[in-house]
């Protein structure tokens, strides 16, 4: 269809047909005040502050829900319009406290904003206000409903955007109030999605209020440490000190989606139990010891190792960065001259490259599950799991009406828009992907989103199953952490060098290593291996980088307190292979980036092994890891760039034995999440995998 | 919760009165005539609506503050709502409120300590032409005067 | 159950069992043409019916007096989704009290009208929604309604036409705003009511979003004699464009208020010095609010008018739902002006700012200014606010609180300047903090 002209402030406007005034006047930078509209959301037209002037209509329309038609005539400036405006404000300005300096959204209120731009000086409401008490629903929101202008942007983001539904309306008229989804409290998704959308300080975090005023903090933009999905977060940060996560610049893949993880799980950074000393181990203990110290103590023991021709092994992270990994194996093996070098893997990526091997583009990006006409998801609790992906499944069943096709071991949120959902037993999901068939061939294309149900020969039997289709299909291999992807093209593995590349001589596997009883050193960087196994080797020498005292730190011989992902500089990449830049917002007293640590006992055993600066590590995985050879300026501006880490035969069998997904749920991250405050004070609230929605 | 069996009766049929999958359409006359017998609106009614009407909870709550007739507090065995809108507020409506008011002992939205009677003064009921009017649970009463009206508060009484 | 006595000069069409014994009885209602119109209908197309109403120029009796013919015509033919009749009983317009001696009086004229609008557009379920204090009224429906089925008037299969039709009530629970045709679909799928944006109207996305005709228990109640005696007849009765009867409730100052049949354009003074018996007490004639609390109200001297909605547009007022109020010159306007403003303070559902705001800004405003802390300035601010509703609200609710204030503070401005200075209500009318 051709576009529309139209006459906005006597400017010649084209627009597609169906676009709103509001959006049109947009495109040609006139800005028209709302606050019930939100792009993406459904409109409401309940502010009334989008008023203009259309030529031939009697009455002044609302902007955000009138359709530019062809020859329109639009004033946003008349002075029937601004005077509608001024009464507007002057309107909500009787119930709302003018409390500004002490409300927790001052100076970033839109109200606040609207009124300095288009209100009256004085109020001419001498009346009483209503008076309501603050009230707290959950750990993390809090509700003041004086402040509330009943502009239902959380109630309709917390049903369409995040499709819990857990506020609601109640009462009428003035006393209009919004409500959560248990009387007095609620019990939700505790994302932060309404707190964050709402344009005034009636919803409020437990986090950050009363904590600081927003221009106090300054903010940096990185990449949530939590789950795979790989959401760009902005830190608020003052003192040293993070005060708030949000995305409200809508900025990175994920525009304004955070998860509670994202939002407010920043708090294990400053957890009393952090590391923030080096740890040796003197007389059986631990004991703090000077850096000096604990580097040359490892330093040594692994010269002395090296020395005998001594067993190593290294299992490394899936939370540090590309650099880190990269280093890691690097150090592991040139420095150490082991094989023996592994991380706890989530999801079968090496054979899901292999089965795609010849193809391009068969990877999907976090845009596809927007944009793509069908998804089918296989045997993951996406909203749980994978929340991000999650959000943009159902953005895209909002917005572009998408087919949507579950199979999964129990009742997920995603069944409430799917075209199809199957409940199959774990194990047979590709049976029961095969019934889907018919209609899925029926599809202009897909994307096949699957958790760690399907591995190993399973991965080669769904590609051949998506071939068969003959129609389009893309792929994500869901797996657990936020640089999981990243440990994996980065050749922590005992089998595949950077990129995929096999080695010659394979050294042992996760399993092995920990089996292995005449093992002489083993470091452990980021994770937490013997929290549910044991280490065989009673003689061996451990190093473990560390934020906490883990199971596996306790263990330790040496124990480095490691830096966190928000305290350091680098890249990730993501569950569809999307790299992107985490940016140090702060630095934690005593702790170091683990490419640091690795750097530095490296120097101090005397090899040289490279610059361990993240941006030469960086130059070096761009020129030789497959696919990471990415654009720089994306990557630099904040942006993702994804990778296609290898494009042919994958030469090793993936070990589909050794992958499992940690299953964490909406409320638990792993070890982080054990000493993050935020998750920990919601942990009662959430079902786990597979409950479906809770009441 | 279950109700009498007429009320059983008339849920039942109630929710088949609507499109197949609609049986939210029932919630907002589930309350009232649930809240007839049960004397209130309480949590654990909403709860019980929400399973029947197949809704959440909260999908009833809001539903609850919106209509007027329907209430999270007791009423009196008697709820006795004078209509002070306009044609019964030139005819006498505000002070017949004003004196139902002392007659009882109570005001607006509120319940005797027996628990008795309840007062409440309501917009328009429809009665314009016979104002001022009164409703006494769902009997209405034309022409009411003061005297009218402790006469039928008190054979109310004396029946109780 | 009649309330008032009848009026020699009233023309009875939809009133015309009304006294008859057992007048809400299927066989008084046989006995007296009833169904006539349903098997004449029967026999013509949809299109022919739709017709014959758009003839009888019968406007809607619920307040926007839109043309009934038209709307019906708005309903798209087919659609994949079955259509639905809306009746709307949820009479709350203060001053309005007919439509509930329609459905006491007279259930089956309403429901033989259901099923001749259902075969126009093409549906076969109707929906009563009946106001929830009229309780008595969803049993005497409900009555009427089994006793129709049982007679096979309603049902598969009606009388050997092979049409079908089911109709049921569904109860309101107390909100004028459910009244409000977009807010009534709200509140029949179970939510608040808070009405829709408009376009999609009802028509073609209605209840359960599926194409929906909503149209006054009154209006539905006059379709059989349209189609039983022609749409000639009928349209003859009014004015041109304004055919039929109105129901007018008086109320107010008069000797004998009650509700009463008149042709559509009778004139007003004639209804309140004939009909309505004369002003009580020999009293002077203040104000007449025409058609409900909606509209704007009169003064005396604008009183000599014929009631029809093109006139009542003509000087800026409305016929709305029928609700004459009538004021004599002892009524304290600014008392009136308050109490109107309470009840829409009251029923405002909230979701749009200027109305939610606005209504109870006023509210406030003149009960401080009733109970004496008036200010001048009020008086313009008065007027101000109320506009600064008007016209901006998401539905007309809005408008129908501001509408009577402005004309209020315009025509009436004594009876503010009388209150100013602390002054106590000159009518007498103690400060009475009542409705909190
Ligand atoms: C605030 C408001 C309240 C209304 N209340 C009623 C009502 O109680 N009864 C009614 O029939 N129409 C009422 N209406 C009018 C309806 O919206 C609608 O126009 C009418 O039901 C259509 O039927 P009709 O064309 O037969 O009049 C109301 C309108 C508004 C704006
Ligand atoms: S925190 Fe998230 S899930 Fe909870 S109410 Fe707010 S938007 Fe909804
Ligand atoms: S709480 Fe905030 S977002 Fe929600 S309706 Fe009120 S002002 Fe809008
Ligand atoms: S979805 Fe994942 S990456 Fe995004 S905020 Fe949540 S935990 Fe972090
Ligand atoms: S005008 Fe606005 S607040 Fe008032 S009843 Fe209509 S929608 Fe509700
Ligand atoms: S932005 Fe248009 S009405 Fe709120
Ligand atoms: S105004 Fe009292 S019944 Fe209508």
């Amino acid at each position: 269809m051709s576009d529309i002209n139209l006459t906005i402030d006597g400017q010649a406007v084209k627009a597609a047909p169906g676009t709103l005034v509001i959006n049109a006047a947009k495109q040609v930078g006139i800005e028209i005040p709302s606050f019930c509209y939100y792009d993406g959301l459904q409109s409401v037209a309940a502010c009334r502050m989008c008023l203009v002037e259309i030529e031939k209509t009697p009455k002044l329309q609302v902007a955000c829900t009138t359709p530019v038609a062809e020859g329109m005539v639009v004033r946003t400036e008349s002075p029937t319009v601004r005077e509608a405006r001024k009464g507007t404000i002057e309107f909500l300005l009787t119930n709302h406290p003018l409390d500004c300096p002490v409300c927790d959204k001052g100076g970033e209120c839109e109200l606040q904003d609207m009124t300095f731009r288009y209100g009256a000086g004085e109020s001419r409401f001498v009346e009483q206000k209503l008076h309501v008490d603050e009230q707290q629903w959950s750990p993390v929101v809090f509700f003041d409903a004086p402040r509330c202008i009943l502009c239902y942007r959380c109630v309709r983001v917390c049903d369409e955007g995040m499709g819990v539904n857990a506020l609601g309306v109640i009462n009428r008229g003035a006393h209009a109030e919004i409500a959560p989804n248990h009387f007095d409290h609620l019990e939700c998704d505790e994302c932060g999605m309404c707190i964050d959308i709402c344009p005034v300080g009636a919803l409020t975090s437990g986090m950050y209020r009363y904590k600081t005023r927003p221009w106090e903090m300054h903010h940096v933009g990185t990449i949530c440490t939590h789950c795979s999905n790989g959401c760009k977060t902005t830190l608020g940060v003052r003192n040293n000190q993070i005060i708030r996560g949000n995305n409200r610049d809508q900025s990175g893949i994920n525009g304004e989606f955070l998860c509670i993880k994202g939002r407010y799980a920043f708090d294990f950074v400053h957890s009393p139990e952090r590391l923030q000393s080096p740890m040796l181990r003197k007389n059986g203990a631990l004991e703090p010891v000077s850096w000096a110290e604990a580097l040359s103590a490892v330093a040594q023991k692994l010269k002395e190792v090296k020395a005998r021709g001594g067993k190593f092994a290294v299992i490394g992270s899936n939370h540090t960065t590309n650099e880190e990994n990269y280093y890691l194996q690097k150090f592991a093996r040139e420095a150490l001259g082991t094989a023996s070098i592994d991380h706890h893997r989530t999801g079968d990526v090496p054979t899901l490259l292999d089965a795609l091997s010849g193809k391009t583009g068969a990877l999907a990006t976090t845009d596809d599950l927007y944009n793509r006409k069908a998804i089918l998801v296989i045997g993951s609790d996406l909203s749980q799991q994978h929340p991000f992906l999650a959000f943009q499944i159902r953005a895209n069943y909002r917005h572009h009406n998408a087919h949507i096709y579950t199979v999964t071991a129990g009742p997920v949120r995603e069944q409430k828009q799917a075209v199809r959902s199957i409940m199959t037993i774990p194990g047979q999901e590709l049976e029961d992907v095969e019934s889907l068939r018919d209609q899925l061939k029926a599809e202009p294309e897909l994307v096949i989103v699957f958790g760690d149900a399907i591995k190993g020969d399973g991965v080669h039997k769904l590609v051949a199953f998506g071939d068969s289709l003959g129609i389009p299909v893309k792929y994500v291999c869901l797996v657990d952490y936020s640089n999981s992807r990243g440990a994996s093209d980065m050749g922590l593995s005992p089998r595949l060098g950077p990129g995929y590349r096999p080695v010659s001589e394979p050294g042992l596997a996760y399993d092995e290593i920990l089996a292995a009883a005449d093992l002489d050193v083993f470091w452990v960087v980021g994770a937490n291996p013997l929290k549910q196994n044991a280490l065989a080797s009673e003689k061996a020498f451990v190093v473990v980088n560390e934020m906490f005292l883990t199971e596996t730190a306790l263990r330790a011989d040496v124990v480095f307190p490691a830096a966190s992902a928000y305290e350091k500089n680098g890249t990730v990449t993501n569950v569809c292979g999307e790299v992107q830049r985490l940016k140090a917002g702060l630095q934690v007293m005593g702790t170091k980036p683990d490419l640091e640590i690795i750097g530095l006992v490296s120097k101090e055993m005397g090899i040289n092994i490279g610059i361990w600066t993240h941006d030469k590590v960086f130059d070096e995985i761009r020129t030789s890891v497959h696919g990471y050879n990415i654009p720089l300026p994306i990557v630099a501006s904040g942006g993702a760039a994804q990778t296609t880490p290898v494009n042919g035969h994958v030469p090793a069998s993936s070990r589909p034995d050794l992958i499992q997904s940690s299953r964490d749920t909406l409320f638990t991250s792993g070890s982080l999440g054990r000493y993050s405050k935020t998750l920990s004070s919601v942990l009662e609230a959430p079902g786990g995998l597979y409950s479906g929605e809770r009441p | 919760m279950t109700f009498s069996p007429e009320l059983e009766a008339r849920f039942a049929k109630m929710l088949e009165s609507y499109p197949p999958g609609r049986t939210r359409s029932a919630v907002v006359p589930m309350l009232l005539y649930a809240q007839d017998e049960v004397g209130h609106i309480s949590h654990e009614l909403i709860e019980e609506v929400a399973r029947r009407c197949k809704v959440t909870p909260l999908q009833v709550d809001e539903v609850v503050g919106y209509y007027s007739m329907l209430h999270k507090k007791p009423q009196g065995k008697v709820h006795v709502q004078v209509c002070t809108n306009i044609s019964c507020l030139i005819d006498g409506g505000e002070e017949l409120f004003q004196h139902a008011s002392k007659t009882l002992g109570i005001g607006n939205k509120e319940t005797t300590p027996d628990g008795q009677f309840s007062l409440e003064e309501v917009e328009c009921i429809g009665a314009c032409s016979w104002a001022p009017a009164i409703q006494m649970n769902y009997d209405f009463h034309h022409h009411v005067t003061p005297e009218k009206l402790d006469k039928l508060i008190d054979e109310l009484r004396r029946k109780q | 159950m009649l309330y008032n006595d009848p009026h020699p000069l009233e023309v009875k069409i939809v009133t015309k069992r009304f006294g008859l014994p057992n007048s809400a009885s299927l066989d008084t209602y046989l006995a007296t043409d009833g169904f006539k119109a349903f098997f004449k209908a029967m026999e013509m197309t949809p299109e022919q019916i739709i017709e014959e109403v758009k003839l009888s120029a019968l406007r809607g009796r619920g307040g926007a007096g839109f043309p009934a013919g038209l709307k019906w015509s708005f309903v798209p033919r087919n659609s994949p989704l079955p259509k639905y009749v809306i009746i709307n009983a949820d009479e709350s317009e203060p001053g309005t009290c007919k439509d509930r001696l329609l459905m006491e009086n007279d259930p089956h004229q309403l429901l033989e009208g259901i099923l001749i609008a259902g075969r126009a557009i093409g549906a076969h379920k109707g929906y009563i929604y009946i106001r929830g204090e009229y309780r008595y009224l969803i049993e005497a429906m409900d009555r009427a309604i089994s006793e129709a089925y049982a007679r096979g008037y309603l049902g598969k299969n009606i009388q050997d036409t092979g049409f079908d039709f089911d109709i049921y009530t569904h109860s309101g629970a107390g909100a004028y705003e459910c009244g409000e045709e977009t807010a009534l679909l709200d509140s029949i799928e179970g939510k608040r009511g808070i009405p829709r944006m408009k376009p999609p109207f009802p028509a073609v996305v209605g209840a359960w979003q599926a194409p929906t005709l909503i149209n006054n228990v009154e209006t539905l109640s006059a379709v059989p004699a349209i189609i039983r005696d022609g749409a000639a007849a009928f349209a003859a009765l009014g004015p041109p464009k304004n055919g039929g009867t109105r129901m007018i409730c008086l109320s107010g100052h008069i000797n004998k208020p009650g509700v009463y049949e008149l042709p559509v354009g009778f004139n007003l003074l004639r209804m309140i010095y004939e009909v309505g018996g004369g002003m009580r007490n020999g009293k002077k004639l203040k104000a007449v609010v025409p058609g409900g609390s909606s509209c704007p109200l009169l003064k005396a001297e604008e009183c000599d008018i014929p009631m029809d909605f093109d006139t009542l547009a003509k000087v800026k007022s409305m016929l709305g739902s029928g609700g004459t109020v009538v004021l004599d010159e002892d009524t304290c306007m600014v008392r009136f002006a308050l109490r109107i403003m309470k009840f829409y303070a009251h029923e405002s559902c909230g979701w749009c700012i200027p109305c939610r705001e606005g209504t109870t800004w006023l509210k406030k405003m003149l009960q401080r200014f009733h109970d004496g802390g008036g200010q001048k300035s009020d008086i313009p601010l008065i007027g101000e606010l109320s506009k600064n509703m008007l016209g901006r609200t998401f539905c007309a609710l809005g408008d129908a609180a501001a509408m009577p204030t402005i004309s209020i503070v315009e025509k009436f401005p004594e009876d503010f300047e009388a209150h100013l200075n602390g002054r106590p209500c000159p009518y007498a009318h103690a400060a009475e903090p009542v409705f909190a």
